[in-house]
């Protein structure tokens, strides 16, 4: 296998917000799941293996209850439901070159974040490019459940709540740039914050989990922006990128 | 629990999250033609990433007013065409700057 350094570099700084988003967040569960009765290794069992923030912690009361696994698994589906999607538009973005063995990979680091990361990049993202911006996030979700777990006041409060923002920091940093030079992205930004906000904040429909609320409002924008808005035909595509090249 | 019992556990969950997100993209391997399709799919990432920033971004700190604050900044240092890294970095600080603020505030 062969990594190409620049591509992989710039996976890792693509990575690194993400990351420190995640050493805060992972640092919470930790904590949370200590506190309802799991061991700091079993703590970090469940991030290695899952890579679910929601997930994990709707995860947690019913490991610690000994619940039903059935209503475990059901739960994970619901709640993680919306990856199923993402995969499909991650799928897109693999250049041919990408062994199909590494789907078994990148399947596995397909978050929020890392999905949106990688599917907003222009063209093709190449396996070096995944592999750099799926390490650091990987290593710090690990990482920050130790440690939440181990030792849940080694870090100020004041630190975790800055870095609470640097994923979110991040996310403007990708969307705005596209929303400033693009009228159709910047009318995909602008319903989903409406959609969002409503969702969020109306009585009765606020109680929609975090997951839902992101495939309920994606979808619907993304259906209302195809229609309004479809991008190019592939022959036109296909052309561009041969003048390019 | 008994780690024996863990294990079962996570097992199962570990199936269900890892299965979810492999079977398309198993499935889904050629490029797709059809441009509804392909349209839809490319504003699905800009739609998620700012749902997932608006409105939770304004209680993703200890304040309202200290994430408003790196919410600005990290408006300000995109436009002004900053880096990914530069915009979280300086975001952090604004946030742990404000808080330091805040709390000498009466």
């Amino acid at each position: 296998m062969k990594i190409k350094n620049a591509e992989f570099s710039s996976g890792i700084s693509a990575g690194l917000p993400i990351c420190l988003g995640y050493i805060s967040v992972a640092f919470v569960f930790g904590i949370y799941a200590v506190e309802a009765g799991l061991t700091p290794v079993e703590s970090l069992l469940v991030s290695m293996f899952n890579l679910t923030s929601a997930g994990q912690f709707a995860a947690v009361p019913i490991f610690a209850s000994l619940g039903s696994l059935s209503e475990l698994a059901l739960s994970q589906a619901v709640i993680n439901l919306r990856y199923a999607l993402m995969s499909v538009s991650l799928s897109q973005k693999f250049d041919s070159k990408i062994s199909p063995v590494y789907r078994f990979v990148f399947a596995f680091c397909n978050t929020d974040e890392i999905f949106a990361v990688a599917t907003s990049k222009k063209g093709f993202v190449s396996k070096s490019f995944m592999f750099g911006l799926a390490l650091l996030p990987y290593l710090g979700w690990s990482i920050g459940t130790v440690a939440g777990a181990v030792a849940g006041n080694i870090l100020p409060e004041q630190v975790i709540s800055a870095l609470g923002c640097a994923i979110y920091a991040m996310f403007i940093a990708i969307v705005l740039p596209e929303a400033k030079s693009d009228v159709s992205v910047r009318f995909c930004v602008l319903i989903s914050v409406i959609l969002s906000c409503i969702i969020y904040f109306m009585p009765v429909v606020s109680d929609m989990s975090e997951g839902m609320r992101i495939i309920i409002v994606s979808v619907t924008v993304s259906l209302i922006c195809a229609l309004v808005f479809p991008v190019r035909d592939v022959a036109d595509t296909d052309c561009a990128e041969v003048e390019l090249k | 629990m008994s780690f024996g019992v863990f294990i079962k556990y996570l097992a199962v969950m570990a199936s269900v999250t890892y299965l979810i997100r492999l079977i398309p993209m198993l499935l889904i391997k050629k490029q797709i033609r059809n441009r509804f399709i392909r349209s839809f799919l490319y504003y699905i990432p800009f739609s998620v990433l700012t749902v997932m920033t608006v409105p939770v971004v304004f209680f993703s700190t200890s304040s309202v007013i200290s994430a408003a604050v790196a919410f600005a900044v990290a408006v300000i240092l995109t436009v002004l065409g900053k880096k990914l890294i530069t915009v979280a970095a300086f975001s952090c600080i604004a946030v742990f700057v404000t808080e330091m603020i805040l709390n000498f505030l009466p």
